[in-house]
């Protein structure tokens, strides 16, 4: 069985992230929200769905956390499941989604992610062996993995600071568009970034993502139901993933991410080539993530991303539209939410809404979804049938 | 009662002889009897070949920079005192770990040969970092 054309998402919908938690909000609370929501979108009746994928809160953990939540939301499943793959989750839950789907297990499948940003002081990694082996070293959080791989990637390939800059840039500009972006309001120069506060060697502040509350919904649904939605399908046609470590110390290489077999498995079932892909939406929890995912991904060759940040315009109007939500980097990081926005802006561009920033004829789409350091690999690609 | 704030690494029953030979100034790797692996972390068997036969070997304490970061703002309060360099050091043994690099963090590159320092940080537990060699 291949998951291409297996199944379509038909709903969406998504909270402006806040950097603060609103002290009456709960993580259910926005989840309830999300799929009165994400179901009015997709026009159904909430007793149609019939699969759930949730994302662990880290605001309001849980063990057998997803009947806890169908529970609350009033959600009677027939496949149930939390999918605990860092950013990765929610690209790996419309993969799932549609896996269930086509084999005969429900029909129409809630993929929901929702979080309060009540972190403050990173605190010492659940993971026991990075408690053991990292956290004594102060490998605490995700800013060092990220800027060791930004500092071998310059020394490889010659990479420069104001070419990942440019990512940050280009992705404001997108944002300055999208009024659910929680840092949309006014434009960022390569200089504005290279001038904000060093944080980890070379990573400035504007090139790090910034922790939000808020969340987003995804609906997932048979061709049956997909058929007959009132928004225009965007169809799954590929889909890959893959991990070979968790620490980014024990990974095989820092600049050669899992991404590329994620990115090949995608592509071979979709049986399409990167010159088909009308926009992406690549996992940007720091600049340099965006270089090596379009290197591994097949959309520049290796060591090229930072030339290829800076030779294309990466706005909705340019020649290789990038993120045109303005990524997570000008999104904000709402949890699992930041992940899910990828799926989301990609979805909503195919199905035309992309208001004043949609993307002239788009019809295809590749998402990337990473998992902590460069970890979990989830690669999407959707379609649009015309 | 130490006042060393930071978090402190706390042994596993497969993780205890690394620990035990850092706090003797000595840098012992897992070495694996069915492929010759040497291990970086402790495992409970080889994550290569799966072998059970895993012998502590003292190593050179020799390797270079693969990569590093200065932290000038730190993720937790207790790393705020200061900039510090973290690193992954690959050993000539092969396998890589994350440390720290004991040096003016200017002075460290991609490349640099370095030598293990150990660092006995509590009475009763000792950090495996590097200086320059």
């Amino acid at each position: 069985m291949s998951l291409k054309n297996n199944a379509a998402a038909i709903g969406i919908a998504e909270l402006k992230p806040t950097k603060d938690a609103p002290p009456d909000a709960t993580p259910l609370g926005l989840m309830a929200q999300l799929t009165a929501d994400a179901i009015a979108d997709a026009g159904l009746e909430k007793s149609a769905i019939d699969g759930f994928l949730v994302g662990m809160p880290v605001a309001d953990p849980g063990f057998i956390y997803p009947a806890s939540a169908a529970e609350v939301l009033g959600i009677n499943p027939r496949m149930l499941n939390v999918v605990d793959i860092g950013g990765a989750s929610p690209a790996g839950m419309i993969w799932r989604a549609a896996a269930a789907i086509g084999a005969g297990m429900c029909n129409a499948v809630l993929c929901l992610v929702a979080d309060l940003n009540r972190l403050g002081d990173q605190r010492v990694p659940v993971i026991s062996v990075q408690r053991e082996f990292e956290a004594p070293y102060g490998n605490i959080g995700a800013n060092c993995g990220y800027a060791m791989i930004a500092n071998r990637h310059m020394f490889e390939y010659g990479t420069t600071p104001a070419q990942m800059a440019k990512v940050a840039v280009d992705q404001r500009r997108n944002a300055l568009k999208n009024p659910l972006a929680a840092f949309g309001d006014r434009p960022l120069t390569i200089d504005d970034v290279l001038n904000s506060r060093m944080i980890v060697d070379p990573l400035h502040l504007f090139e790090i993502v910034s922790p939000c509350s808020g969340g987003s919904a995804v609906i997932v649904a048979s061709p049956e139901i997909a058929k007959r939605a009132k928004n225009p399908p965007a169809w799954l046609i590929g889909a890959g993933e893959y991990s070979n470590h968790s620490s980014i110390t024990y990974a095989p290489s820092l600049t050669d991410s899992p991404i590329r077999p994620a990115a090949d498995a995608a592509f071979k079932m979709a049986g399409v080539d990167r010159k088909a892909i009308d926009l992406v939406c690549p996992y940007d929890c720091y600049t340099i993530t965006v270089l090596v995912t379009l290197e591994d991904a097949g959309f520049c060759k290796k060591g090229h991303g930072g030339p290829f940040v800076a030779e294309h315009d990466l706005t909705y109007a340019g020649d290789f539209p990038c993120n045109t939500h303005g990524g997570q980097l000008s999104f904000g990081q709402p949890g699992l939410g930041g992940g899910m926005s990828h799926v989301v802006e990609a979805i909503r561009q195919l199905m035309g809404r992309g208001d004043g920033r949609q993307v002239k004829n788009a019809a295809m789409a590749y998402v990337n979804g990473n998992g902590g350091i460069m970890s979990e690999q989830v690669s999407l690609i959707l379609e649009r049938r015309s | 009662m130490s006042d060393y704030l930071k978090p402190l690494p706390k042994p596993t029953p497969t993780s205890r002889p690394f620990w035990e030979a850092a706090k003797r100034h000595e840098l012992k790797l897992q070495h694996c009897a069915g492929c010759g692996a040497f291990i970086y972390y402790p495992r409970p068997r080889c994550p290569q070949c799966m072998s059970a036969e895993l012998n502590w070997e003292r190593v050179s304490g020799r390797g270079t920079v693969y990569s590093y970061t200065i932290v000038r703002r730190a993720s937790t309060r207790s790393f705020a005192d200061g900039p510090y360099v973290l690193a992954i050091v690959e050993l000539a043994e092969g396998p890589r770990l994350t440390t720290n690099i004991v040096a003016p963090p200017e002075s460290v590159k991609i490349g640099m040969p370095v030598m293990v320092a150990f660092d006995d940080i509590t009475p009763d537990r000792t950090l495996v970092k590097f200086k320059p060699a």
